[in-house]
């Protein structure tokens, strides 16, 4: 196509000189995770500067905006996954609630060891991820419906099974079974206690008044989180499953015309879901020592405002786990912060409604950009 | 093993939907190093044909041979891997992924071995950017999304990459018929490349102009069966136009704008003679 006869002008023609045209910032506009990692900027200079006094970043205060994160960010790295792959799944918060009581029913009720009752958790939301991806693959229903069913269904289940049971809808005194329990600490408790206590015993952190350091390690939610958020990402830009994924999402049927098995990956991606939210329920029951049905209300919808917030289009084909990541941290920042800055916490809602929608109007408007960069 | 052993073959394959007739008893041969024209009006059953030929639906009855051998390919993945690749209409390409993304969607590259088998960017990239080299687009980026491209650009792509994953039957659904000219000329090129590379190409299109110049024959679709094979030899641009668009039809096409025409100058003619065309009307009502 080479038009140009003359092997000067050819030579002239250098790769750089267009390459150079697309400038550092125009490369860090087009990546998704650009608007949120904008966004954490200024929600963290405006506290920063807003609840200066409040202990809000002090170490026990950085925890508690990054322990809220680390719950939401659990559960907003696979419906991030999952909306890159083009589906919803709205049964996320009902799955935690139902996960609670499968671990605290077996293990307080009936005896049986928490790790057994986690498993029992794992291989029910395994089930209930199938379950969902099938019939979203078999109905070609949106999964906006399939799921909402599920969000009833799965609530209900654990209202009627956990009243059935033991007649009530709480299950506390879970606390007691968690030592000696070797799956039970994966997800209670604090990691690094050890490097926590040397930097108290050098000085370089606060302690109190037995010399202990105020915040004694990070806790385990967090791992939990930065884990997932890391394997999210590496499998979505290194791996062929993570390119299914976005092929999946960006067009099921060119997708599958190219060989790729789509049914399989949204099925997985489904249980991927699932799972998360038995990881929240886990970690949640592990932390109170209870579980209770109504708990992860509304939590599919936090998920999905991190995950759109973190640039992913719900549409599918397009986004980020660090986006999702990154949102989870908004999240977590405005909801401490207000509380720090003494604000009226109802007015949470309304900043966050807000930014779903500002983080909306921006992906729309950085994606037309990435598709006129030529 | 003779060089007339044709590449892909169909033998009185018919295609049924309940009771809907949608091939019947369609018989075809297509030659490596050869591009056969699929021609059809609407309806006329050549995206059955094709879907039938990718793996996409299964015969009813006849039967498919490969190189002469009868296969069945349950999936279109079965068809991928037999060496069949199909460039569909909606070309299989996503605009938001990045060109190496599209280039080896499904058929990805790794390196690395267990939980750190990985993509080898490096590799992909280059191979993308080489192989679109070869068809004469110079791509800047191949990180750059697909959307970013022209249409004619798009098409190479999704060509170039069947022809990269060893396709031996290429199979193109009207790939030019959303083209300008030049882009459109852009993909004649590429298939007259891939027929000298020696690859057997089914050309499904509308437009003669672009079915002439590189085809080697043509068959004729018509409401689900075959009006025959023709060599180009033996035809001329002009009869396959007239027989594609089913020649009766043409003629009569022509004589109704020509009669058009006529009444058109005769209204004007009107008009200019009358004093004025609005009381014509008020006394016609």
């Amino acid at each position: 196509m080479k038009s140009n006869p003359s092997p000067q002008a050819d030579a002239v023609e250098p790769q750089d000189e267009r390459i150079q045209k697309v400038s550092f910032w125009k490369k860090a506009l087009s990546r998704p995770e650009f608007g949120a990692l904008a966004g954490t900027v200024l929600v963290l200079a405006f506290f920063i500067v807003a609840s200066s006094g409040t202990g809000m970043f002090t170490p026990a205060g950085i925890l508690n905006f990054l322990e809220v994160a680390a719950q939401l960010g659990i559960i907003a790295t696979a419906a991030s996954l999952l909306m890159i792959g083009g589906e919803f799944d709205l049964s996320i918060g009902s799955m935690i609630g139902l996960a609670g009581i499968l671990i605290a029913i077996p293990a307080v009720e009936y005896g049986w060891p928490l790790w057994a009752a986690i498993l029992l958790a794992f291989c029910c939301a395994a089930l209930v991820g199938w379950i969902n991806g099938n019939l979203v693959n078999r109905t070609g229903l949106p999964s906006f419906i399939v799921t909402l069913g599920f969000l009833f269904i799965l609530r209900g289940l654990a209202i009627g099974v956990s009243r059935l049971l033991t007649g009530r809808t709480q299950v506390g005194g879970v606390h007691d079974h968690i030592p000696g329990d070797w799956f039970a600490t994966l997800f209670s408790g604090e990691v690094a206690t050890g490097l926590f206590a040397w930097m108290a015993s050098q000085g370089w952190i606060a302690t109190n008044f037995a010399g202990n350091p105020v915040v004694t390690g990070i806790p385990v939610s967090i791992v939990w989180w930065l884990a997932l958020t890391a394997l999210a990402t590496w499998v979505l830009l290194c791996t062929p499953y993570g390119n299914w994924i976005f092929a999946s999402g960006g067009d099921a049927n060119a997708a599958r015309n190219s060989g790729v098995p789509v049914h399989r990956v949204k099925i997985s991606l489904f249980m991927f879901t699932a799972f998360s939210a038995t990881i929240f329920a886990c970690l949640q029951v592990m932390d109170t020592g209870s579980a209770d049905t109504i708990r992860g209300l509304l939590k599919e919808l936090e998920a999905i405002i991190a995950v759109v917030i973190g640039g992913a289009l719900l549409t599918g084909g397009y986004g980020s786990a660090i986006g999702a990541a990154l949102g989870a941290l908004i999240f977590g920042l405005v909801q401490m912060g207000i509380f720090y800055t003494g604000v009226n916490t109802d007015w949470f809602q309304v900043f966050l409604g807000a930014m779903l929608l500002v983080a909306v109007l921006f992906n729309n408007f950085m994606r037309k950009k990435a598709m006129e960069a030529k | 093993m003779s060089e007339r052993m044709p590449m892909i073959e169909m033998r009185n394959v018919s295609k049924h939907f309940g009771s809907v007739i949608a091939l019947s008893d369609i018989s075809m041969e297509v030659y490596s190093g050869e591009v056969m024209c699929l021609l059809g009006d609407n309806g006329a059953g050549k995206s059955t044909l094709i879907k039938t030929l990718s793996g996409v639906h299964q015969p009813t009855h006849g039967e498919l041979l490969l190189g002469g051998e009868a296969t069945r390919f349950k999936s279109p993945a079965y068809a991928l891997d037999a060496g069949i690749a199909t460039v569909f209409q909606d070309l299989a390409m996503i605009p938001l992924m990045s060109i190496t993304r599209n280039f080896f969607m499904g058929r990805e590259p790794t390196v690395g071995w267990g939980p750190m088998k990985r993509i080898d960017w490096k590799y992909a990239d280059r191979i993308a950017k080489q192989e679109m080299a070869k068809i004469g687009i110079d791509v800047r980026d191949p990180s750059q999304p697909v959307g970013t491209l022209s249409g004619g650009e798009r098409q190479c792509v999704a060509i170039a990459r069947a022809v990269y994953f060893g396709a031996k039957v290429l199979i193109l659904d009207e790939p030019t018929s959303a083209l300008g000219v030049k882009q459109a000329s852009v993909v004649l090129r590429y298939i007259a490349k891939a027929r000298a590379d020696g690859l057997a190409v089914i050309f499904i299109t509308h437009n003669v102009h672009h079915a002439f110049p590189v085809a080697d024959a043509f068959t004729l679709l018509a409401r689900g069966g075959s009006l025959g094979t023709f060599r180009k030899e033996e035809t001329t641009r002009e009869e396959v136009l007239n027989m594609m668009a089913g020649g009766a039809e043409l003629e009569s096409l022509d004589a109704e704008l020509a009669e058009f025409q006529r009444s058109d100058s005769e209204r004007k003619a009107d008009a200019d003679g009358s004093e004025a065309s609005g009381t014509r009307l008020a006394a016609g009502q």
